[in-house]
């Protein structure tokens, strides 16, 4: 394998590495991806994927709980969690072979082992490369190497996950028996969607938070509305606390918030996430690291030539669909064909999988007010949404933010049902620089709750129709 | 009385096709009518009649192409008219009627090889108004540049464009597949405004012409180039600029600046510039003619001194907005203009901090340039120019003594601003910098 020399060599085999890796492939350049453990990465195999098959679990239940409000009638309802859990990971491995596959009909070589970077090749058939050196004792050589390894839960300092009481995202997505009682620490989309699944699945939970509300990265609005509902349907929440000591004890979770302990039978820490750069012999390198992030330009390329870094490792928002994008922008610079422009960052939605979902884009209201902008902003409630009230449904509200000048969408914010599809209409929108007018003018079928979107952009300016 | 000529249907069209006759010869046809359908390559358009009156002689052929803009194709005459198709020439001294958009057929049009019964020489035009109708091709909308060539934009680019006074034709896009996105736009404009002052630009060093032994060489205009000269040319051709000259004693104004730097909070300091940007401030609050913009139909009044200043920097000047100039002390103006000047420097303003604005100052002084005048940024109607401040003997009282004395002048926009309206401005503005304690007033 040594005498091999890669045009492209991707450490990490998330879906920003592997969609770098095919991407590249399309346009000719031969290419390997180093991975450690599956292809996929966290999103596939730990983290989007096998969340929302568990969250689909929790779904189902709690309509079937309810289905009496449909005029049906189910008794009995009863969960094996192991079934559940089962579920969900039969669903990643599913996904993780369909990259395997997709890896093999586009001719990328896939190497499974953890990588290092290795001096600088000179002049091997005309470029420099790169050796980069493998834990199985072989080495390969690269032309382009495209950092793609990611980031992992951040700890709290003085408390140790044990992987039992305490544990983080992964433990907590496969979970060999129920707790009675859980302490979510971390009210970010991770922390809430958790929150959610254990709550739905009949465990008292409580959510420590340190800021002033949940779901900080949201609309103030979108905030306050999902605690609302979070509260209403039993999750406790407390905000603005600062977690001073945990023990466990006797089996039991005891947590210290000043002078107050929570006593839980689990705790699941959600406090944000931490680059992996250790080991990869980046201080070799001129590779710059900014609060633990690799600083990357907009093609994603790194102080060291013929080095670029993608996805969570360069930092915010730590999202599988900005990975990807930034991959695609990066392979195709390595091609020759740069698109021109870097990824849009205020275009990059987020959602979380609770019930309700909750997704959103670009600015919140505040910020959008704090960077200069007049804005008009509009609200629609799903209540006033005749979809929503036939799925039974209705709680929730989609707000638009438009610059009164310009009539620019500067951002749109949604919590209710099934959100987290109906949002890239306004990516769409402000990928492709639209203005309230032409949203205004285009027909949205009915009966559906996307008509909420179009209400909302109409409420912006004055016009709405149905509230 | 008339004879019916090819409409142009565009300022651009010297030829279409007649693709339909609604009349015939011997209709009656009342004014509004439609007669005819004329055909381009971008769109059909109806010919209607604005006379009453019997169609005489239809003289082009239905389907006919490449008829040429102007040329006769119908007579209509009311009752008692001779037809002029097939006599002498019309009297070179009859009239186009003023509200025909037809052009006069003055360029002898080339007479169509069909059914014309006789050569047509320069007939008086029928009053035609072509109406559009339903396109041909492609619509023909606003979104085309001159050429006629449908321009790429995104909406949001497209606002903003008309929102600035840009001309997106002039746009290179950056988009995908060459569409004009927002940022080209923001570039655009930035890039006018950069250019705001009428400063010099100097000559970036890469791009000196390489010594090949040519005596010249061509560089390509940048898309930005092209948007600056557009902009200037067309304030100096549209806005009748005139300039109003005077000499300013700068003495009681450095003192003031000295105090006012001696109690100066830690890391201020405040430049001649910040007073002469608080000075004007206070002066178009007080003369508020001069804080306006033309907009043709109307003219916009600010309400507040959003004052433009150019900042050197090393590749030429960039030119933030200090809002609200007139309700900031010299301090916080002189913390702002700092903050964005770096910020400038490192090409990291926002459009919001240098697009629009009320008003600009443009300081040479530091060049030596001892007075110069400049050209209006539009929106504005008027610019103002510093020169250097410098010790010369002046007389006081019936004594020579030595004053430290600086040029400003104003260029206005005639169009809003009035010859005494502009030198009522330039007094109160020298004696804001004469008596620097009147801005506590």
């Amino acid at each position: 394998m040594a005498e091999t020399i890669f045009d492209l060599v991707v450490i990490g085999g998330g879906p920003g590495g592997y969609v770098a890796a095919i991407r590249a492939s399309q346009l000719g350049l031969k290419a390997a991806v180093i991975e450690r453990e599956n292809m996929g990465g966290i999103c596939l195999n730990w983290g989007c994927i096998p969340t929302k098959a568990l969250l689909r679990s929790a779904e189902v239940k709690h309509l079937a709980e309810n289905a009496a409000d449909f005029g049906l009638e189910i008794s009995g309802i009863t969960f094996d969690i192991k079934k559940v859990v089962e579920r969900s990971r039969s669903v990643a491995s599913r996904l993780s072979a369909g990259v395997s596959h997709l890896m093999k009909k586009n001719g990328i070589t896939v190497i499974s082992a953890t990588a290092s970077l290795g001096p600088v090749v000179e002049n091997p058939g005309g470029d420099n490369a790169r050796t980069i050196t493998l834990d199985n004792g072989e080495a390969i050589t690269g032309r382009s190497i495209i950092l793609a390894t990611g980031a992992r839960a951040r700890s709290l300092p003085g408390i140790e996950p044990d992987g039992q009481h305490i544990v983080t995202y992964r433990e907590a997505m496969m979970p060999e028996t129920m707790p009675q009682s859980l302490i979510v620490v971390g009210s970010g989309a991770i922390g809430i969607e958790f929150a959610s699944f254990y709550r739905d699945m009949g465990v008292e939970v409580t959510v420590l938070e340190a800021v002033d509300r949940i779901l900080p990265a949201e609309d103030e609005e979108i905030s306050a509305m999902a605690e609302t509902i979070f509260s209403r349907r039993g999750i406790t929440i407390h905000k603005g606390v600062q977690l001073t000591g945990v023990e466990v004890r006797d089996g039991r979770v005891h947590a210290s918030i000043g002078d107050t302990v929570l006593e839980a039978d689990r705790m699941i820490l959600a406090v944000g996430i931490t680059a992996n750069t250790e080991g990869l012999g980046l201080e070799e390198t001129a590779i710059e690291l900014d609060r633990g992030h690799v600083v990357t330009d907009s093609v994603m390329r790194t102080a060291e030539d013929g080095i670029y870094a993608i996805g969570d490792m360069t930092g915010a928002p730590w999202l599988a669909h900005k990975a990807s994008h930034e991959g695609i922008i990066a392979a195709e610079h390595i091609a020759g064909q740069s698109s021109g422009h870097g990824l849009k960052r205020d275009a990059i939605p987020g959602c979380t999988y609770c019930r309700p979902q909750i997704a959103s884009v670009g600015l919140t209201e505040k910020a959008a007010e704090e960077a200069g902008h007049t804005v008009r902003v509009g609200r629609f409630p799903m209540l006033a949404n005749g979809k929503a009230i036939a799925l039974g449904d209705d709680e929730g509200l989609i707000k638009t933010i438009f610059d009164a000048e310009t009539g620019a969408l500067l951002g749109a914010h949604m919590i209710g049902p099934e959100v987290t599809e109906l949002i890239q209409g306004f990516v769409i929108a402000r990928t492709l620089e639209t203005t309230e007018e032409e949203l205004m003018q285009t027909v949205f079928p009915h009966p559906t709750l996307s008509e909420a979107m179009h209400e909302s952009v109409l409420d912006a300016f004055d016009k709405a129709i149905h509230f | 009385m008339a004879i019916v000529t090819m409409p142009a249907l565009s300022p651009t069209m010297t030829e279409g096709k007649l693709s339909r006759w609604i009349v015939k010869e011997g209709d009656e046809v009342r004014s509004g009518d439609v007669i005819a359908e004329i055909e381009t390559d971008k769109a059909v358009m109806e010919v209607e009649a604005l006379d009453d009156g019997k169609v005489t002689t239809i003289a082009v052929a239905e389907g006919t192409e490449g008829v040429q803009v102007g040329t006769a194709i119908a007579e209509i005459l009311a009752d008692g008219e001779d037809s002029t198709i097939g006599q002498a020439p019309a009297p070179a001294a009859v009239p186009a009627p003023t509200s025909a958009p037809a052009p006069t057929p003055t360029a002898s049009p080339t007479p169509t090889p069909v059914a014309s019964p006789a050569p047509v020489a320069t007939p008086t035009p029928a009053p035609v108004v072509p109406a559009p109708v339903v396109p041909a091709v492609s619509a023909p909308t606003a979104h085309k540049a001159h050429g006629g060539e449908r321009i790429f934009a995104s909406p949001l680019a497209r606002r903003i464009a008309s929102q600035k006074g840009v001309d997106l034709s002039l746009i290179k896009g950056t988009g995908p597949k060459g569409r004009i996105i927002r940022a080209d736009v923001d570039a655009a404009t930035s890039a006018a405004s950069i250019m705001a002052a009428s400063a010099p630009q100097r000559q970036p060093a890469g791009n000196m012409a390489p010594d090949t032994g040519e005596r010249s060489s061509l560089n390509a205009n940048s898309s930005m180039r092209m948007v600056i000269a557009e902009r200037l040319q067309q304030s100096w051709q549209q806005a009748p600029h005139f300039f109003l000259d005077m000499e300013i004693c700068l003495d009681p104004l450095l003192s003031a600046r000295k105090s006012l730097n001696e109690a100066a909070p830690d890391g201020v300091k405040v430049s001649v510039n910040d007073m002469i940007i608080k000075a004007a401030a206070l002066t178009l609050m007080k003369h508020p003619r001069i804080n306006a913009s033309w907009e043709g139909e109307h003219t916009r009044q600010h309400h507040h001194a959003d004052i433009a200043v150019a900042v050197a920097m090393e590749e030429g000047l960039i030119t933030p907005i200090i809002r609200d100039a007139e309700a900031k002390g010299v301090y916080a103006i002189s913390s702002e203009v700092g903050e964005l000047a770096t910020r400038g420097r490192k090409g990291g303003l926002s459009p919001h901090e240098y697009s629009g604005g009320s008003f600009t100052i443009s300081n040479l002084g530091m060049f030596g340039v001892s007075s110069f005048t400049a050209i209006i940024n539009p929106p504005h109607s008027a610019i103002l120019a510093i020169g250097a401040g410098v010790e010369k003997p002046v007389v006081r009282d019936g004594e020579i003594t030595i004053a430290t004395m600086m040029s400003a002048t104003l260029a206005c926009d005639h169009r809003v601003i009035n010859g005494a309206e502009g030198a009522e401005w330039l007094a109160s503005f020298r004696r804001f910098i004469e008596n620097p304690v009147l801005a506590l007033g």
